[in-house]
């Protein structure tokens, strides 16, 4: 059953298609599994033990009945708890929503349940997807499995530590400011942000409308890319859905080639605050790129400087607006007495963290009258200058390059009364964010100072996902071999296999 | 010291304006799919969308927006060619989201106006701007004195009405109409209503609230053009409260002002009984709504070719159909108002349609049958009498086989339910004498008896034989026409 746990989801799907095993031994390893380390980890905040084993005695059933399976089926896949899911709690990582069972489902979930992927459960997250490191939960932090005393970044840091810590293949996450590539990047796994509007976001609680963009984690380009392919497509449901085909993002996983491929590294993100070990592994991440055949210049995109501080007005403004209706009066925590009022403001007071409450004041201040232009109307012209950045990079090379993360995992408590610092942790990843296009973070090797894992980040045009995936395969393949395993078997303690 | 209309209308010029709200018609909610019927179970019409629940998103229901520009290009608006929603964010039990989902600084009609006719003249009420939003839940304060939030025992919410798609109409600042401001806010509103109707986008009822008003006042002193500052009266809920509380509030604010205050902006709650205003919340202390672009959805940017695709499928609008009709049938505008004040505009049309000249339609919509309306507490369009019965007893009068009496009787008949005009009279006899032999005995008698009137008459003053008329008249119990009678007596007497 160990064995079952190690395998990717590729793997995985290829021998319960040939009969080696069945989708019921495959969850009940992974269930093994979470009840073995999950009390150390906390990657989950609800397990769906009875009804993960129950879907995959259907799986088992319909292949048995000859019914044709996609390459999903059976596979566990760990779910953020922001994804609406019947039968389970969709929490958020807040109080505020206490046990809130949604009605509906989400259409990404929804889409995996069509597919027969095993939903195991809900893994925890920052409070309302805002943070970098799941302190901000309001059930605990999680762990980063290759060192328990460090964060495994955040938002969707639970996601990534239960892929890391082989409680599942694969999981679903969010990406709103580097909510997916951040902890993939430190916890040693694969995460993308697809094109914002590539994935649905209907039944996805909001935290930044403009922003906000479901996509997968896995521990490898292929796994990820299985993921990214089932989750994706139009969705009647959300205006924001692109209607365009899907982009072959397996097809290009499996064929991994930079051979003639430009690559531009983006010279905004090295210098003050970026940890060695991770520069260093970044830089050697590009020459191994340009002993594969690619062409790589220096790019600069003058205004990603901007993006933080844009970032951290336009997210908490419609945040701000997003989360006014959790006010005790139709579900989740009701708290308080006397008036309407009285009784939605000690809800709001005792059911969101310190980190929500702080960013529905900086977007509530930052949308009120007089300071809509200074701020809001200020920080979408910033936004629109980075998408030209954007452009006019991609005007020269077909992806471009950076570190995923400027550090590797810290210590827990770290930057937990520090926000300036965990904000830092998105530099890299948040311009992809602002603009709506599509990147990964892939493992590129550990730090020299701490031996943790460093990411390299991909970033490619819009509808252009297929493009992380073609470069992110290669530097898999190539670094596989340059250590002669995947980087997890590095892994200390529990991700070891 | 209290100042009546007339009082304040010596010294102030007051403006007017209005905000109106209507409620389309479409099978569906705005964001979503939930029906829009009213009168349902509370909290029966609701899915995830429309209870704003976490996660959840909106999708534009595109006949809202096709109903929205047909309501723009009826009242002469542009129609933009890319505008989004914005949200409108503040906290009340009844929004689901706390925040709703309208327009603010990009409409989807600017610039039109509407002309309304008033006393003979017509006005031009200039419209600002035609939006879309989405109705909030209606809120059921339960306890307390006043039957609002504040002093409630406690709320019911129902959000059936969360989502429903609502058109709001801004009209510029209207002055210039002196003593006439109200009733010209009151043509407003009920040409525009008419106008809805005929657009078949809503329909328009302000006793169930698909249609709502919000009137704004402000007085300027006489021989200035300096605006004062405004009040907007909210719970208007009926073309006659709309005169009315244009009209309270233009005393009120005399009296304020004479008194040396000093006006101020805020929201004021019109009382239907009293037919007086009192002060809601002061616009001063009034919240931020921190609008911005509503992020869920994407801008709506209405295709030139669909917009004129619209326009040419627009009805006949109630100006043209005035125009038209006023042309036809010869009518003043005084003429035509008393028709429209009537609601009896399309039972004379069908009427006309139908056989029966316009002077004898509008005698018999306008004349008897309004009063018999009036008597049963109904609108004319809903007396048990159809335009042909109407047509068919003018027919008979026409002919001479009725008089108007005999045709008042055949009307009763039709309205009792003893069936169609030509049944009634068969049923009640009511035929015109048209025997001349029996009106001829009848005209000898009454020559006989008025020999004084047939002197007269012979001396010229032909007019006299309107005694020798009603004599016979009486005689037959009405059932002569007195046309052939008058010729009859002058044969006689010739």
């Amino acid at each position: 059953m160990d064995e079952l746990i190690t395998m990717t989801a590729a793997e995985l799907s290829a021998a319960m298609a040939a009969g080696d095993v069945s989708a019921a031994d495959v969850t009940e390893a992974h269930l093994d599994r979470i009840a073995a380390v999950d009390d150390r980890v906390k990657a989950f905040l609800h397990v769906a033990a009875d009804d993960a084993r129950a879907r995959a005695r259907e799986v088992d059933a319909r292949r048995k009945a000859g019914e044709p399976l996609g390459p999903l089926a059976g596979v566990p896949v760990a779910v953020k708890d922001l994804f609406t899911t019947i039968g389970m709690p969709t929490t958020c990582g807040s109080k505020i929503l206490g046990d809130w069972h949604p009605p509906y489902e989400s259409t990404i979930t929804q889409r995996l349940r069509n597919a027969g992927a095993i939903l195991i459960g809900k893994t925890n997250m920052d409070e309302f997807a805002m943070g970098s490191s799941t302190e901000n939960s309001g059930f605990g932090p999680s762990h980063n499995p290759w060192d328990l005393a460090k964060v495994p970044g955040g938002s969707s840091g639970g996601s990534a530590a239960a892929v890391a810590a082989h409680m599942a293949p694969l999981a679903l996450g969010t990406d709103t400011g580097g909510s997916i590539r951040q902890p993939a990047a430190v916890c040693g796994i694969v995460g993308t942000k697809p094109t914002y509007g590539g994935s649905s976001r209907y039944g996805v609680v909001a935290f930044a409308s403009s922003l906000d963009t479901p996509g997968p984690l896995g521990r490898t380009v292929l796994d990820t890319a299985l993921l990214h392919e089932v989750m994706s497509g139009h969705d009647p449901m959300d205006s924001t859905s692109i209607n365009a085909p899907v982009p072959p993002v397996v097809e290009a996983a499996r064929h991994g080639d930079v051979a003639g491929l430009r690559i531009g590294v983006v010279t905004e993100f090295a210098g003050d605050g970026y940890q060695p070990g991770v520069m260093a592994r970044f830089t050697e991440a590009v020459e191994l790129l340009e002993s594969l055949g690619a062409k790589v210049t220096e790019i600069s995109c003058p205004h990603f400087k901007y993006a933080l501080p844009a970032y951290y007005l336009i997210a908490p403004s419609e945040a701000s607006s997003n989360l006014a209706r959790f006010d005790g009066m139709r579900y989740g925590l009701r708290t308080g007495s006397g008036s309407a009022e009285e009784g939605m403001a000690a809800t709001r007071a005792a059911g969101f963290g310190a980190e929500v409450k702080r960013r529905i004041m900086l977007g509530t201040y930052a949308l009120s009258s007089g300071y809509y232009d200074a701020y809001y109307g200020k920080a979408q012209q910033v936004r629109t200058l980075i998408i030209q950045d954007f452009d006019a990079a991609f005007g020269q090379v077909d992806v471009l390059v950076s570190p995923a993360t400027p550090t590797t995992a810290f210590p827990i408590g770290e930057r937990a009364d520090d926000p300036m610092a965990m904000y830092l942790a998105d530099l890299c990843t948040i311009p992809t964010d602002l603009a709506g296009n599509a990147a990964i973070s892939v493992p590129c090797g550990l730090a020299d100072e701490d031996g943790l894992p460093a990411g390299l980040q991909v970033m490619a045009p819009p509808l252009a996902d297929d493009r992380l995936y073609r470069v992110a395969a290669a530097v898999e393949a190539a670094f596989n071999e340059r250590w002669g395993h995947p980087l997890l078997a590095d892994a200390k303690g529990l991700s070891a296999r | 010291m209290t100042v009546t209309y007339e009082e304040a209308l010596q010294k102030y010029e007051p403006v007017f304006g209005l905000e109106t709200h209507v409620e389309l018609g479409t099978t569906t909610k705005m964001f979503c799919g939930c029906p829009t019927t009213f009168g349902a179970e509370p909290n029966s019409h609701v899915c995830p969308v429309c209870l704003g629940l976490p996660g959840s998103l909106p999708v534009t229901n595109r006949v809202a927006i096709e109903y929205t520009i047909k309501i723009g290009l009826a009242l002469n608006c542009s129609i933009a060619s890319w505008c989004r929603f914005a949200r409108k964010n503040y906290f009340y039990p009844d929004m689901p989201k706390n925040f709703q989902i309208s327009q603010y600084d990009e409409p989807l009609c600017v610039d039109g106006y509407l002309d309304v006719l008033v006393g003979g003249r017509t006005v031009r009420v200039g419209i600002e701007r035609v939006h879309l939003e989405e109705d909030t839940g209606k809120s059921l304060h339960v306890g307390g004195a006043t039957g609002r939030i504040q002093g409630a025992d406690y709320s019911l919410v129902d959000y059936n009405r969360a989502g429903i798609p609502l058109v709001e109409i801004v009209t510029r600042p209207v002055p210039g109409t002196g003593f006439l401001a109200p009733e010209v806010a009151r043509a407003y509103v009920t040409e525009l209503r008419d106008l809805l109707r005929s657009l078949g986008v809503s329909d328009v009822r302000m006793e169930e609230g698909s249609l709502r008003a919000d009137v704004n006042t402000s007085l300027s002193p006489r021989g200035s053009d300096v605006l004062g500052t405004r009040t907007e009266t909210k719970n208007v809920n009926s073309l006659r409260s709309v005169e009315r509380a244009v009209r309270s509030e233009v005393s009120r604010q005399a009296e304020v002002l004479d008194s040396g205050g000093r006006v101020i902006q805020e929201t004021r709650h019109f009382h239907e009984e009293s037919g007086v205003t009192t002060s809601g919340r002061s616009k001063e202390e009034a919240q931020d709504y921190r609008y911005f672009p509503e992020p869920d959805l994407v801008p709506v940017a209405p295709p030139r070719d669909w917009v004129d695709s619209i326009a040419a499928s627009l009805p006949e609008l109630p100006s043209a159909r005035r125009a038209r009709l006023m042309s036809a049938w010869s009518l003043s505008e005084l003429e035509f108002e008393a028709l429209r004040n009537a609601g009896a505009l399309d039972a004379v049309e069908a009427t006309v349609a139908a056989g029966a000249s316009p002077a004898d339609a509008r005698k018999w919509w306008l004349g008897e049958l309004a009063r018999r309306a009036n008597d049963m507490g109904i609108e004319v369009s809903a007396l048990p009498i159809t335009p042909a019965d109407v047509a068919r007893i003018s027919e008979l009068v026409a002919a001479g086989s009725l008089n108007d009496r005999l045709a008042r009787q055949v009307i009763e008949g039709v309205l009792d339910g003893e069936g169609k005009p030509d049944e009634v009279v068969a049923a009640r006899g009511l035929a015109v004498v048209s025997d001349d032999s029996a009106l001829l005995s009848a005209i000898d008698e009454a020559i006989a008896a008025n020999p004084d009137v047939v002197a007269r008459i012979r001396d010229g003053k032909v007019q006299a034989a309107g005694v020798l008329v009603g004599a016979v008249m009486r005689a037959t119990r009405g059932q002569a026409d007195a046309a052939r009678v008058r010729d009859l007596i002058m044969e006689r007497l010739s």
